[in-house]
């Protein structure tokens, strides 16, 4: 009985053993399923995931339109103060003072790209982009100004 | 044709026609050092180059690929590096005991090169006695690392010199008794001897199915004599950091690390010279036509081929299987492997009294 127990374990070693074996063997002889990138060299088709969290931008559209209400809601979500609204005040066509934003300041250089901004906020003004090649020689070209010059808020979007 | 044969004979002729007989004798010794040097140095840049990259396709990875073609002067970077880098010696070590270490287990590595017959004809040292010789100073081997384990005073290095020691201790006897088996063939010890058994067929299909238990077992020993994963419990970079080469550094640890590969080379060597030939070609029984067409691949590329391919059987293993436990180090050896290798060499002793083998 315990001759067969005795065997019965070689036998399940050894397939066993085998089992994985195959599988390494399999990954040697098939180089196609190499998942290492050799990145400058296939910088120019480059594939990112999705949810790559690169640095945070503001979509602009094609009328230098984008969806940001100064609502400050995403400086107070960031953990470790990378984002700085500066609102102003516009005057509508009825005489009422409201706010709006003037400059969304970003520092780059401060980000975790933790996403919590994106999250927090309820227009969804700023996404996460795919870019990653942040290096300059001066920090100061880190600090970003998200909305461009001359830019406002859609129509609609705070109703 | 090529062969490595016809080089010694002329070197040997133009010493000895330029040079009295003594000289003659001694230039000879000098070369075979340098020959001896200039192979480990080969084989350590080789070897570990090809470790990193069999381990990298395994593992989905690319490997070294940025110095020079597919990364091959990568590891004459890294030794450039080591060789400049500063030998420490730890305050509370044992001096001597420390620096010797290294040189113990490089000299071991070099002796046991004398027997292996490279090619036809081709061999530094064919003394009569060759595998006992082999088997005997390979377990020398140990005492160099039980010496730099115990020397560096550091406690990680003790236990993983004494795993060390356990482990060869206890795995040189099934090593020992598959090499036997083959030996209760070939009836001669001497390596020339057992290369020319094989000549119309290798011992591994020769010697039915005993012969492959003792090559599989063979392969796990010479594993774990080695010192390999899945049995380098003496290293155990994630428990033990680096087990007995902790404290070392800079060209003393590379003298470790070029004396394990040197070592892999050297067991595989004697594998495929016991079980697949040595420098024999492939020969089928009495198929003349075939074995001439055979004859004409030169020997010393059978070697090389035959012992890489058990390299990277080797390699295979390490990249694929998990490291063992102490416990399960020392069942595997006792419980299995020496039972198996015994009953082995009883069924093989069987078969060669009977003639029951080709």
């Amino acid at each position: 009985m315990f001759l067969k127990e005795y065997f019965l374990d070689i036998y399940k070693a050894t397939k066993s053993l085998l089992t994985g074996m195959k599988l390494t063997g399999y990954y040697f002889t098939h180089h196609k399923e190499i998942l290492t990138e050799e990145y400058p060299e296939n910088r120019k088709n480059l594939q990112l995931a999705e949810r790559f969290r690169g640095e945070v931008i503001m979509p602009h559209d094609a009328n230098n339109e984008h969806t940001c209400t100064g609502c400050s809601s995403c400086e107070i979500a960031c953990p470790n103060g990378s984002i700085k609204i500066i609102s102003k005040f516009d005057i509508t066509p009825e005489g009422k003072k409201k706010k709006a934003i003037d400059q969304h300041i970003y520092h780059l250089e401060l980000c975790t790209m933790c996403g919590l901004c994106v999250e927090a906020c309820p227009t969804d003004a700023i996404k996460m982009a795919n870019t990653f090649e942040h290096s300059v020689f001066n920090r100061n070209h880190l600090i970003k100004r998200l909305n461009k010059p001359g830019s406002k808020i859609r129509e609609g979007i705070e109703e | 044709m090529f062969s490595l044969e016809g080089i010694t004979n002329f070197i040997h002729e133009w010493l000895n026609s330029h040079l009295s007989a003594i000289f003659a004798l001694l230039a000879e010794f000098v070369l075979v050092g340098v020959a001896a040097i200039g192979l480990f140095a080969f084989l350590g840049l080789v070897l570990v180059w090809m470790e990193r990259k069999v381990a990298a396709v395994m593992q989905l990875r690319l490997g070294p690929n940025r110095l020079g073609p597919k990364g091959i002067f990568q590891t004459s970077a890294d030794t450039l590096k080591l060789i400049m880098k500063e030998a420490l010696t730890p305050d509370n070590a044992d001096k001597l005991l420390f620096n010797l270490a290294p040189f113990v287990v490089i000299i071991v590595a070099m002796l046991i090169l004398a027997p292996i017959s490279f090619a036809k004809n081709f061999q530094i040292w064919d003394i009569n006695i060759g595998v006992l010789y082999v088997t005997a100073i390979s377990s020398l081997s140990v005492i160099g690392v039980l010496m730099a384990g115990w020397s560096s005073g550091n406690k990680y290095s003790l236990l993983g010199a004494m795993r060390s020691g356990a482990q060869i201790v206890s795995y040189e006897l099934s090593a020992g008794l598959s090499i036997l088996t083959i030996i209760v063939l070939t009836g001669s010890l001497k390596i020339s001897d057992i290369v020319a058994s094989q000549e119309n067929g290798w011992w591994i299909f020769k010697g039915h199915i005993p012969a492959i238990i003792a090559f599989v077992i063979f392969i796990i020993a010479s594993t774990a004599e080695t010192n390999r994963a899945p049995f380098d419990l003496a290293e155990a970079e994630s428990e033990l950091t680096a087990g007995f080469h902790t404290e070392y550094g800079g060209m003393k640890f590379a003298l470790f690390f070029l004396a394990e590969y040197i070592n892999i080379f050297i067991v595989c060597a004697i594998g495929a010279t016991l079980f697949l030939g040595g420098w024999m070609p492939f020969h089928i029984g009495h198929w003349v036509a075939f074995n001439h067409i055979m004859d004409y691949i030169p020997s010393s590329f059978w070697f090389f081929g035959k012992t890489g391919f058990l390299i990277f059987l080797i390699m295979w293993f390490r990249w694929t299987f998990p490291r063992l436990r102490i416990d399960q180090l020392l069942n595997l050896e006792w419980k299995y492997l020496l039972p198996i290798s015994m009953f082995n060499l009883l069924l093989m002793s069987v078969m060669a009294i009977m003639g029951w083998y080709f």
